[in-house]
C-alpha cells in the first residue's frame, strides 16, 4: 500500500498529461496528411497543406494583420504600461490603491461581454474593422498583464540605487533612464512577450469587431473550422503554436522565466 | 494610507500632485475607451426595448422581463450552468491530484512538469478545439482505434454534441485550476502530513482527514475560477458543439451579430454577470466557513 499509492499517483499524472497533449500531438501529425478530409490515420503523408496555407490569400493576409497588430499592441503596452507601473509603485498619491485594482478590472469581465460592449461603442465611433479599433480592443486585454508584470519588477528592484544616483546629482529622469531602465529589461521583455502572445491569439474580442476588409488570423481560422474540418487548419495550428513557443523561448533564452517574473 | 505615506517617502522631485495622473493617462484613456464606455453602453442598451431587432429607446426592464418569461432562455441558463458545473468538477478532479503529486515531488522535473501542465494556456482555444475534432471526430484518432480494436461497429459520436463541449471545456479550464490549486497548496505545510503519518494514520486517512481539508480553500478558488470561465466561454461550445449546443455566450454572440438584437444581447450579458457575482459570493462564503 505504501508503495502502491505513489505509483498510482504517477500513472494518474501521466494520464492527465496524455489528455492535455494528445490533441496537440495529433494536430501536429495530421498537419502532414494529404487527405481531402480529416481522417486518422491519414492515407498519405506530405506537405500538401503547408503549400495550401502559403497559397491561401485569406490566411496570409490574416497572418499579416495579426502580426502587425501584435507588434503595435506590444509596443503600446510597454509605452503605456511602464509609466503607469512606475506611478503605481514609486509615487504615493491619493487613489493609488483604487487605480491598482482598476487597471486589473478588465480581466474580471468575461471577454464575450466586453466584446459586445466594445462592438456597440466602436460601431458608433467608426472603429470596427480598423487597425486602431483592433489595437484598442487588444490593449484592454494586454495592459493589465503588462502593468502588473512591470509593477512586480519595479517593486523588486527596490529604490536604493535610484536614490543613490540622485544623491550623486542625477535628475529623476536621468536616474530612471540610466539606472532603472536597464535593470528593467527582463520585466520589459516578459511584459512585451505576454502582450504579443495575447494579442496574436486573441479571438473573442476580435470576432466582434473584424469585418470583411480586415480580419485577424485567429478569426480566419475560427471561421474556417466552423465551416469545415480538413487538415489545412492543422498546419495553421502548428504555425500558431510555433509562434507562441518562439516568443516563450526568446524570453527564456534572454532573461529566464524566474527572473522575468521577479520570483 | 497616511502612515504608509510617511514610512515610504516618494522619490524626491516627484512631489507634483499631477505627475502620477499624467503618467497614468494613456492607460486610463485606453480603459475608458475599451472598458468603461462599453460597460456603460451595455447598461444603457439593456434598458432599451427591442422589437424584432429594431432598437426602441426606452428606460425599462422589459427586455429582462421577456428573457425571464421565455422558457427557451431559462433552458439556456440551465444548460450553461450544468455544462459549466460538469466541466469544472471534472477539471478539478484531474488537476488537483496532479498539483498535489507535483508539489510532493522532489526531483528537478517538478518545475518542468508544472510549466508543461500550464502550457496549454499559450495555445489558442481555437487550436485546442480543433485538436479535439481531430481526436474525437467520426474519422478521428479515438474512433479509428475503437474500430480497429473491433470494440464498436460504427464510429461513436463524441464531438458536435454536448459531450464534445464538456471535454473541450474541461481541458481548456484545467490549466487555470491547476495553477490556482498549485498556488494555494504551496502554502500547505507537508510536516502536518508527516505528523499524522508518524502518529500511525494510514495514507488514505491522512489524505481525507489532513490534506484534503487543508487544501479545501485552494480547491474552492480553483472551482470558482473554472466555473466562471466556463460559464462565459464561447469558442469551445461554438466549435465543439457543432452548432447544436446553445449556451448563453453563443446566444449573446448570435443576438449581437446575427439577429442584431442588441438590447437582448446586452440583457443576456447582464444575466451572465449576475451568475458571475453569485458564484463569487458563494465561493467567498464557503471559504470563510471552512477557514
Amino acid at each position: 500500500m505504501q508503495k502502491l499509492l505513489p505509483k498510482l499517483g504517477r500513472i494518474y499524472v501521466v494520464a492527465v498529461f496524455a489528455f492535455i497533449f494528445l490533441p496537440l500531438v495529433l494536430v501536429l501529425l495530421i498537419s502532414f496528411s494529404t487527405d481531402d478530409y480529416l481522417n486518422f490515420p491519414p492515407h498519405g503523408w506530405g506537405l500538401r497543406y503547408y503549400y495550401a496555407v502559403l497559397g491561401n490569400a485569406s490566411f496570409m493576409s490574416g497572418l499579416r494583420t495579426s502580426a502587425i497588430i501584435a507588434v503595435i499592441v506590444m509596443l503600446l503596452s510597454l509605452a503605456f504600461g511602464l509609466p503607469a507601473a512606475w506611478a503605481l509603485t514609486r509615487v504615493e498619491f491619493r487613489g493609488r490603491e483604487f487605480l491598482r485594482s482598476f487597471v486589473l478590472a478588465p480581466l474580471v469581465l468575461p471577454t464575450i461581454v466586453l466584446g459586445l460592449g466594445i462592438l456597440m461603442v466602436f460601431t458608433r465611433l467608426g472603429l470596427t474593422a480598423t487597425y486602431p479599433g483592433l489595437v484598442l480592443a487588444h490593449l484592454v486585454m494586454t495592459l493589465p498583464f503588462a502593468v502588473r508584470i512591470l509593477q512586480t519588477t519595479l517593486g523588486n528592484l527596490g529604490i536604493e540605487v535610484e536614490h543613490a544616483a540622485m544623491t550623486l546629482g542625477a535628475r529623476p529622469f536621468q536616474a530612471f533612464r540610466y539606472i532603472t531602465l536597464p535593470r528593467l529589461v527582463p520585466g520589459l521583455i516578459a511584459a512585451g512577450a505576454i502582450s504579443a502572445i495575447l494579442s496574436f491569439d486573441e479571438v473573442v474580442l476580435s470576432l466582434f469587431i473584424v469585418g470583411p476588409r480586415l480580419t485577424t488570423l485567429p478569426v480566419a481560422i475560427y471561421r474556417y473550422v466552423n465551416e469545415r474540418t480538413d487538415p489545412m487548419v492543422a498546419v495553421l495550428a502548428v504555425l500558431l503554436i510555433c509562434v507562441s513557443l518562439g516568443i516563450v523561448l526568446i524570453v527564456e533564452r534572454s532573461v529566464g522565466f524566474a527572473r522575468a517574473f521577479g520570483r | 494610507m497616511s502612515a504608509a505615506a510617511a514610512s515610504a517617502p516618494a522619490v524626491p522631485g516627484t512631489g507634483a500632485r499631477l505627475t502620477p495622473w499624467l503618467l497614468m493617462t494613456p492607460v486610463l484613456l485606453v480603459l475608458c475607451c475599451s472598458f468603461i464606455a462599453p460597460l456603460l453602453w451595455l447598461v444603457r442598451m439593456a434598458l432599451n426595448q427591442s422589437d424584432n431587432g429594431a432598437i426602441i429607446p426606452a428606460v425599462s426592464l422589459q427586455t429582462f422581463q421577456s428573457l425571464a418569461s421565455d422558457p427557451y432562455y431559462l433552458g439556456l441558463l440551465g444548460r450553461t450552468l450544468e455544462l459549466a458545473a460538469t466541466s469544472t468538477i471534472l477539471a478539478t478532479i484531474m488537476a488537483y491530484p496532479v498539483a498535489l503529486t507535483l508539489l510532493r515531488m522532489q526531483s528537478r522535473w517538478r518545475t518542468v512538469l508544472a510549466v508543461l501542465a500550464a502550457s496549454p494556456l499559450l495555445v489558442s482555444v481555437v487550436v485546442r478545439s480543433y485538436g479535439w475534432m481531430v481526436t474525437l471526430g467520426d474519422t478521428g484518432f479515438v474512433n479509428s482505434v475503437l474500430l480497429w480494436l473491433g470494440l464498436v461497429q460504427h464510429p461513436v459520436r463524441m464531438v458536435n454534441n454536448y459531450s464534445g463541449v464538456v471535454v473541450g471545456l474541461t481541458e481548456s479550464i484545467m490549466p487555470y485550476i491547476f495553477l490556482t490549486v498549485m498556488a494555494g497548496l504551496g502554502r500547505l505545510d507537508s510536516r502536518l502530513d508527516e505528523a499524522a503519518m508518524s502518529l500511525g494514520a494510514p495514507p488514505a486517512k491522512v489524505f481525507w482527514r489532513v490534506t484534503l481539508p487543508l487544501s479545501a480553500p485552494a480547491i474552492i478558488t480553483g472551482l470558482t475560477i473554472g466555473f466562471v470561465l466556463s460559464v462565459s466561454s464561447f469558442i469551445t461550445p461554438e466549435l465543439l458543439g457543432g452548432g447544436r449546443v446553445f449556451v448563453m455566450a453563443t446566444e449573446v454572440y448570435d443576438m449581437a451579430l446575427v439577429s442584431l438584437d442588441w438590447p437582448t444581447a446586452a440583457a443576456l450579458s447582464f444575466v451572465m454577470l449576475i451568475v458571475f457575482f453569485v458564484a463569487l459570493l458563494v465561493a467567498g462564503r464557503l471559504t470563510r466557513r471552512l477557514a
